[in-house]
């Protein structure tokens, strides 16, 4: 039993595009049977906050590839990916590699 | 010995690494990031790491000479803003490591953004005859962010329910203008970051192809490869010089409001109108490469920068060598090395190329380099709307899976040289392409080939009518082998037709690419008195070849 969360969700390089241009959003994740891992985030985030084309942003279980996920500064590769648990007050970015030059 | 039937077993999995390890360089600290295929590094080692690759790059290419004027091409993008903040970087260090060259930026202004025409329905446009690719079925969702809900609503257009989409065999992404509040807000993002950098700056316009000069299209001479030892003297001059004389001080930046003028309405217009007119969302794509190029070629020449350094990463590079084979282009248009000679006088480099684009992500992050972020033409486009998008998904999916395909398609690139041709299309001399200036590869004998079977049907397009214009006869006068010798008897009737004149100039990539447009008219003026003059040319040289008794070289170089 996972208590609610309060986590902030990030989005750069382009991502905002689908999320209404906002970068910041400070969610609350609530309470669940299931501890929060970003594997859980993912969906939550697509049922709540993605506004449009799914697709873009996320393939599968995980980001679309090109997009790069930072958990409080940190590479996900290091904690885990998708099998992140989060703590409260955790910080994630969500960096959109493949706009720009 | 490998044998048929031996079981090797799976390899052993590799341990990803992890928070606990340490760092791989500096074994202290906690890494912070994963680079290549496994490495944690820690903040430290990893900007040490990112800034030697840059500085490694610009060394070992010992083409930019102390005291050289070098424009940096700045997007706003990630990787550009990067480069440009390397730059700065090393040129504020102590004297020894301090980058020696002198520079400029330039920024692009009024670059497309992706806007659905058609209320309610995004089409897309696929490079091929209609109907023969099959189209994604089922239901598409249709709605708009809330920005673009808003201009829609000005228009009476709101509300757009989730329907059905059916296959259409022509589906069209559209792309036109951004509106100006769009275009002032990005302005106003850009210049404080031009004023902090502190280098001269030109914001130029998109609109600006209309007034270039058709000379942007030719291939100024090449100054003549410098010596081995050169690069090294002019270093130890021009330390020797600052030893000696007191620091200039960096110039500061000119007035601003000289340099940003809004584009006449007209010419905002008439782009508009071109890349409306542009079928597909890969030929809009490669339009607006190649003006962007030639844009920033004539500012380059007018202002005396020789150089010119792009912000092109590793990654970028793999899927743009891709793209170009997909395209047709070969490896005469664009060669994926440091460097890229074909503008002549003019050379394109790009030091960060062996950066990935996770790298400059993560540097722009975690050292807070300045971005705009800019909608672009193919924003938000699906996977299947341009053969760019495609071969990027292509690429960056193998990548997830196998780390090194960036890397190893970078590196074989390097390695492959096209086959020398003999005969005088080789070298500087040889026909170029009027728009993306490759070496044009015209072997009218080889009609095996696409371009080959191209070219020959471009003559038979302009069928043999009675000359009476020139009353050239026809018969002896077609000189056998060279360019033009299929097209000769049918150049004078040709040479008033302007999409003619044009599409022969043209390399097979361009060709196809110009398929995609329903006319050559809106094209910006420069471009089809380039084309013209050309044939002109072409047509008189060929028409003395004829009357000179002796086919020698001067004689013909020097008529």
């Amino acid at each position: 039993m996972a208590a609610p969360l309060s986590v902030e969700v990030e989005f750069g390089g382009g991502a905002e595009l689908l999320f209404d241009g906002i970068k910041k959003h400070q969610v609350t994740l609530p309470g669940q049977e299931e501890p929060w891992d970003i594997r859980n985030l993912l969906v939550w985030i697509k049922k709540n906050l993605l506004k449009e084309r799914p697709e873009l942003f996320i393939q599968g279980d995980s980001v679309r590839p090109g997009i790069l996920v930072l958990i409080n500064d940190a590479d996900w590769e290091l904690l885990g990916e998708l099998d992140y648990q989060l703590q409260d007050q955790d910080s994630v970015l969500f960096i959109s590699t493949l706009h720009g030059g | 010995m490998c044998q048929v039937g031996e079981d090797y077993g799976e390899p052993a999995p590799r341990e990803p690494p992890r928070r606990e390890q340490k760092c791989v360089k500096c074994k202290e600290a906690q890494p912070v990031v994963v680079i290549r295929a496994g490495d944690a590094f820690c903040r430290g080692c990893f900007k040490a790491f990112y800034i030697h690759k840059f500085r490694a790059m610009l060394g070992k290419n010992r083409l930019i000479f102390p005291g050289e004027k070098v424009l940096l091409a700045w997007s706003g993008g990630p990787s550009s803003s990067s480069m440009v903040w390397q730059v700065l970087e090393g040129l504020s260090q102590d004297s020894a490591k301090r980058l020696r060259f002198v520079p400029g930026v330039i920024f692009i202004d009024g670059i497309l953004a992706s806007v659905g025409r058609t209320p309610g329905v995004f089409t897309l446009a696929l490079r091929s005859a209609p109907g023969r690719i099959p189209f994604p079925r089922g239901k598409w969702q249709i709605s708009h962010s809330s920005s673009r809900k808003h201009r829609l609503a000005e228009r009476g257009l709101e509300g757009f329910p989730l329907g059905e989409v059916a296959p259409h065999p022509a589906w069209l992404f559209s792309a036109c203008g951004r509106s100006p509040e769009e275009r002032a807000k990005t302005l106003a993002e850009v210049k404080p970051i031009l004023q902090a950098i502190g280098f001269p700056w030109h914001v130029v316009a998109l609109e600006e192809v209309f007034s270039l000069p058709p000379s942007v299209l030719r291939c100024s001479s090449q100054e003549p490869a410098a010596p081995e030892g050169a690069y090294k003297a002019a270093v130890d001059s021009f330390l020797q010089q600052q030893r000696v004389l007191p620091q200039p001080r960096v110039q500061p930046p000119r007035d601003p409001q000289s340099l940003v003028r809004p584009p006449a309405a007209a010419q905002t217009e008439a782009l508009s109108h071109l890349f409306c007119s542009v079928r597909t969302l890969t030929a809009k794509e490669e339009l607006l490469q190649t003006l962007r190029v030639h844009l920033i070629l004539h500012v380059a020449r007018a202002h005396g920068y020789s150089k010119v350094m792009t912000g092109d990463s590793c990654t970028r590079l793999a899927i743009k060598l891709m793209t170009n084979l997909a395209l047709g282009r070969g490896l005469g248009a664009w060669r994926p090395g440091f460097s890229d000679e074909r503008h002549g006088d003019v050379v394109v480099v790009r030091p960060m190329r062996e950066h990935t684009l996770k790298e400059v992500a993560f540097y722009n992050r975690l050292f807070s380099v300045p971005c705009v972020f800019t909608p672009a033409v193919d924003t938000k486009a699906p996977e299947k709307a341009s053969i760019h998008r495609l071969m990027e998904a292509f690429i960056l999916r193998l990548q997830t899976q196998f780390p090194s395909t960036v890397s190893t398609v970078c590196r074989t690139s390097e390695k492959l040289v096209k086959a020398p041709r003999d005969g005088p299309a080789a070298g500087d001399c040889g026909p170029r392409c009027l728009l993306c200036m490759c070496a044009l590869d015209i072997d009218t004998a080889d009609s095996a080939t696409a371009f080959g079977v191209q070219t020959s049907h471009l003559s038979q397009i302009h069928s043999p009518t009675p000359l009476t214009e020139t009353g050239t006869p026809q018969g002896p006068c077609c000189s056998p082998g060279g360019a033009w010798a299929q097209g000769c008897c049918q150049r004078s009737s040709r040479r008033e037709d302007p999409q003619a004149c044009i599409v022969e100039q043209l390399c097979y990539g361009c060709r196809v690419n110009m398929k995609d447009l329903p006319s050559l008219e809106p094209l910006p003026q420069y471009i089809l008195a380039e084309a013209q003059l050309r044939t002109q040319r072409a047509w008189v040289l060929a028409e003395l070849r004829d009357c000179l008794i002796e086919d020698s070289d001067d004689e013909v170089g020097q008529s």
